[in-house]
């Protein structure tokens, strides 16, 4: 692989090109616009060339809102690099606005002297009153403190089609490509990536297939020849060191899936059947596996949320992987199925991507506000254990130990991811499969000395029992079952023994997971950030460069939320003050308080929006210089 | 998940399993217990192979008092879990057990699409037309007017048919039987078990204590032959201690009507011939209602398709696949020496 990403049919020469470490760009438009997949190819392209990167797709809960709208607008940031990247990135370095409700929406994270490119031809005086503007922005000077590039992509796109032969609505559509093709030029990327996903996307459609390749060159072209202003530059971003190795870009919905089969087979199981009910942001869990019954994969799509769960425990009854899988409303309506695989002790992997609420709240955006919900929303004592993935990429390994804790401690087990998480892409060096763990199932044959609750008496988990087994035949319920015998017991002592166990099981799978490590930083001193799930990236961020400015600071981020790692308490008092910064109202440093006793605080941001590398640091300057730790709260 | 078969003959009392049953003395369910644990016997069920599934209520303890698999699962939620049972393992053959409340009320959603999807299941639906596990208070198949402890002065909702919501929501296969006449009961049972794809059998089960003897202007022994219409498939649709009376097509209000043969000119080749093929006529049939029509019994109707499963497992897999494969799907690329940078 070329070293010089200008090299190759780039465009300039690496003189005239800038050096940059990292940028940032947003694509903004309107819903039907086709940002997330100008977004989708730049990723590809800009991970190809081998930037390390993390994306942010945040578009609307309305699937195609009044065009020209505030509401409306749907944008798609990437953050790249020739360094380390561990988020979505602050502050824009390009915005690309395609109308001007996306320009409305998006302009005030664009950094002072970012690049601001604009379709010239959508600021019509309609399209600028829907926005908001009583006056067209870019011919009154009130954008002079951007490198303003005002082009008619409309026109300029029109001009490309020419030869073609499709409609004037088809020509409009592909103007994204246009932008996209300028972009990859800024960055000096190839295009043969989007070339053939062009050309696989629109297979029966040769024309507009031609035509959207046109586009795209179109785009580029304009770059390398037009006059654009003396200030504005074309830019290289060197390739990110990474270990040698196969890689390619994951989501933390495909990360999610594939980790479910890598779990499924790690466990030696025939069969995974996944049940779920439309829901945003979970469902692309759904579509990815819909496809997948080669590798032993069953998707129900099920009548409601309690179906989909029912029938996820109904299948581990029988001898398969349950699975479902929703957000956090969806996950309400499934509490009491829960208390039934708790009472029942099957194996369930429950995945929850959250999302903004109470109730819809905000579809579409991202919260991390139901671990509560997942520690503790259950009627009676009904515990069960509740882990979190950090990245896109951590997914996969966080879906295969789910399935391995749920299927070695018979229990349901909570996969939290959230509505970030799922969406963001980022680049995944592929896991050497050989190394990969395994957790081989063993079902329960032997009739001498069983009962259905009969235990292993290291794990206290229960007999796998299944139906086809000769000589186990037994029956069993939400009604309490005798510790003794497994039939149906109203004895006193006996649900308080079975509440101990039912606990106890839980509560000892700590001994049976890694110690908490720090993620950055000493074991001990005067500060700790701690979180948990997505904000993974904007804290390790933070920390990172407040220890580049000498502030003595930790980062932990916790994985096992219940039950947490043996040594967390231990490791959480050899600091003077912990702040936990979480994208709810303070939900993991209530928990963290109740078990330890430690005075940890929060850092709490419900905007539905990932959290600011700002942000936190800004919070850590304050909690560094004694302050109370909530500087930075958005 | 193969399953292996046994030459052995169980009796129905192999059917029974070690626990006490605890139903009230006197109640229906005693009998329906009676009859599906000789139609086990009797269509050589294979105890290993055999999973009764149940919701929440009086029928629901079903499963505990079978020598096969159960699972007493909660309200409602009976034809889900099976729905995963049978996912799992399309081989196991499996009995769903329900009331009117569990079924029609709370889980009045799944029993809908567990009925739309077909999966092969047998459902017995035990209609008490009365919540008797929680005490009493009146079911969506309680008549108008039941007084009950939540409707001291009397039901005013209209009530549910059960049978109708069955075939309303695409059911295959509908029957009915009565819990105290066991032939009968154990002939419908067989079919159901016999169909493949979800068999939906409504049970008139009487409630001793809340609300005895509910049925009996159609059960009791006095009036059983004037108003029970047992069909059966190409025979007329004649009842009546003599087979006199029968059931004609008005074909103008297109409604049935009651005959008697030898009146009017009404002659048995007037009377309409049971098609349990024919999903309008099964609507017709269960719309007829004591006391003043008889009430059809027996296999109302029965158009077998593919059931669900037999769908999921019938489409092309593909070839077995590795993780591997899959994890390299689409773009990737190959770094080989990492650490130089630009």
């Amino acid at each position: 692989m070329p070293t010089d990403t200008t090299a190759p049919g780039g465009a300039g020469t690496a003189a005239a090109r800038e050096l940059r470490e990292s940028a940032v760009i947003r694509f903004a438009g309107d819903s039907g616009d086709g940002m997330q997949i100008t977004g989708s190819q730049f990723t590809l392209e800009t991970a190809l060339a081998g930037n390390d990167l993390a994306t942010f797709p945040d578009y609307p809960a309305e699937i195609r809102a009044p065009a020209g709208t505030t509401f409306g607008v749907s944008a798609f940031q990437i953050h790249f690099g020739a360094v380390d990247i561990q988020t979505a990135g602050d502050d824009l370095d390009v915005l690309v606005a395609m109308n001007p409700a996306a320009l409305r929406v998006n302009l005030k994270d664009l950094r002072r002297g970012g690049t601001l490119v604009v379709d010239a031809g959508a600021f019509t005086e309609r399209n600028l009153i829907k926005a908001g503007y009583t006056a067209n922005p870019i011919g009154d000077g009130s954008l002079s403190d951007y490198q303003l590039l005002a082009l008619e992509i409309d026109r300029l796109t029109e001009e490309a089609v020419k030869e073609f032969d499709i409609t004037s609505k088809e020509a409009f559509r592909s103007r994204n490509m246009w932008a996209l093709g300028l972009v990859l030029w800024m960055y000096g990327r190839e295009r043969q990536a989007t070339i053939d996903w062009i050309m696989k996307k629109f297979a029966d459609e040769p024309e507009i297939a031609k035509a959207n390749v046109a586009v795209l060159n179109a785009g580029h072209a304009f770059g390398e020849t037009a006059e654009l202003p003396s200030d504005l530059h074309a830019y290289r971003v060197e390739r990110a060191p990474a270990e040698p190795g196969v890689y390619r870009t994951v989501s933390g919905a495909e990360a999610v899936a594939w980790g479910l089969v890598g779990g499924l087979k790690a466990a030696g199981l025939e069969r995974m059947v996944f049940a779920s009910y439309p829901i945003t942001p979970a469902s692309p869990v759904l579509h990815l596996l819909a496809s997948l019954r080669a590798h032993g994969v069953v998707t129900f799509q099920a009548e409601d949320e309690i179906a989909a769960i029912c029938a996820a425990i109904g299948a581990s009854y029988a001898g398969a992987l349950g699975v479902t899988s929703s957000s956090g409303p969806g996950i309400a309506l499934k509490t009491e199925a829960l208390g039934l695989a708790i009472a029942t002790e099957l194996p369930l992997v429950v995945i929850d991507s959250q999302r903004a609420g109470p109730s819809t709240g905000l579809p579409t955006k991202t919260e991390q506000s139901d671990l509560f919900q997942a520690v503790l929303g259950r009627n009676a004592d009904a515990p069960m254990p509740v882990i979190a993935a950090a990245t896109p990429s951590d997914c996969f390994e966080v879906a295969m130990e789910a399935v391995r804790l749920a299927t070695k401690y018979m229990t349901p087990v909570f996969l939290m991811t959230d509505g970030y998480l799922a969406n963001a892409a980022e680049p995944w060096h592929l896991p050497d499969l050989d190394a990969l763990p395994r957790f081989p199932v063993r079902f329960r044959t032997d009739p001498e000395g069983f009962h259905p609750f009969v235990r292993d008496p290291a794990t206290l988990a229960r007999a796998w029992a299944i139906p086809g087994t000769p000589g186990l035949e037994h029956r069993i319920g939400g009604i309490e079952r005798s510790y003794e015998s497994g039939h149906i017991s109203y004895d006193p002592d006996n649900h308080q023994q079975m509440t101990k166990v039912r606990a106890a099981k839980v509560a000892g799978i700590a001994q049976d997971i890694p110690e908490q490590q720090v993620a950055l930083g000493e074991a001990g001193g005067p500060l700790a950030v701690v979180g948990w799930g997505s904000t993974f990236g904007p804290i390790h961020q933070a920390v990172r460069q407040a220890r580049a400015a000498g502030m003595a600071v930790s980062h932990i981020h916790i994985r096992y939320l219940a039950p947490f790692p043996r040594n967390l308490g231990d490791l959480l008092r050899r600091f003077d003050r912990i702040l936990v910064p979480e994208m709810n109202n303070g939900q993991l440093v209530t928990l963290l308080r109740a078990a330890y006793l430690v005075p940890a605080e929060g850092l709490n941001q419900v905007s539905g929006k990932p959290f600011k590398v700002s942000t936190i640091e800004a919070a850590i300057r304050a909690a560094s210089a004694g302050g109370n730790g909530k500087g930075g709260a958005a | 998940m193969s399953i292996a078969t046994k030459p052995e003959r169980l009796q129905p009392k192999d059917f029974a399993s070690d626990q006490e049953v605890r139903w009230c003395p006197g109640c229906g369910d005693y009998a329906i217990l009676k009859a599906v644990q000789k139609v086990l016997a009797d269509v050589g069920a294979v105890r290993e192979n055999t999973v009764f599934v149940s919701g929440i209520g009086c029928s629901s303890r079903f499963p505990y008092y079978v020598s096969t698999y159960g699972f007493h699962t909660i309200h409602g939620r009976a034809p889900a879990v099976a729905t995963g049972v049978k996912l799992a393992n399309p081989a196991l053959d499996v009995w769903v057990v329900t009331g009117d409340g569990d079924g029609l009320s709370i889980g009045g959603n799944h029993m809908l699409h567990v009925l739309r999807r077909n999966v092969d299941l047998k459902i017995l639906l035990f209609n008490n037309e009365i919540y008797g596990l929680t005490k009493g208070q009146y079911s969506p198949t309680s008549r108008q007017g039941t007084k009950s402890p939540s409707t001291p002065g009397g039901s005013f909702e209209r009530p549910l048919s059960a049978c109708g919501f069955a075939l309303g929501a695409g059911a295959r296969f509908v029957a009915r039987g009565i819990d105290i006449q066991q032939p009968q009961l154990v002939e419908v049972l067989k079919r159901a078990h016999a169909h493949r794809g979800a068999s939906f059998v409504e049970i008139f089960q009487n409630c001793v204590v809340y609300n005895d003897g509910v049925f009996d202007d159609f059960t009791e022994k006095a009036v059983a032959a004037e108003m029970q219409l047992h069909v059966e498939h190409g025979k007329p649709l004649l009842f009546g201690k003599e087979k006199k009376r029968g059931i004609r097509l008005d074909p103008a209000r297109l409604r049935l009507e009651l005959v008697t043969l030898g009146e009017n000119g009404v002659g048995v080749e007037d009377v309409l011939v049971h098609d349990e093929t024919n999903r309008l006529l099964a609507q017709l049939l269960v719309g007829l209602e004591a006391p003043e029509a008889p009430v059809a019994l027996g296999v109302i109707f029965c158009d077998p398709a593919p059931s669900y499963e037999s769908e999921v497992y019938g489409r092309p897999a593909g070839e077995p696949g590795e993780l591997g494969a899959l994890l390299r799907k689409g773009r990737t690329w190959e770094v080989e020496d990492g650490r130089s940078g630009g």
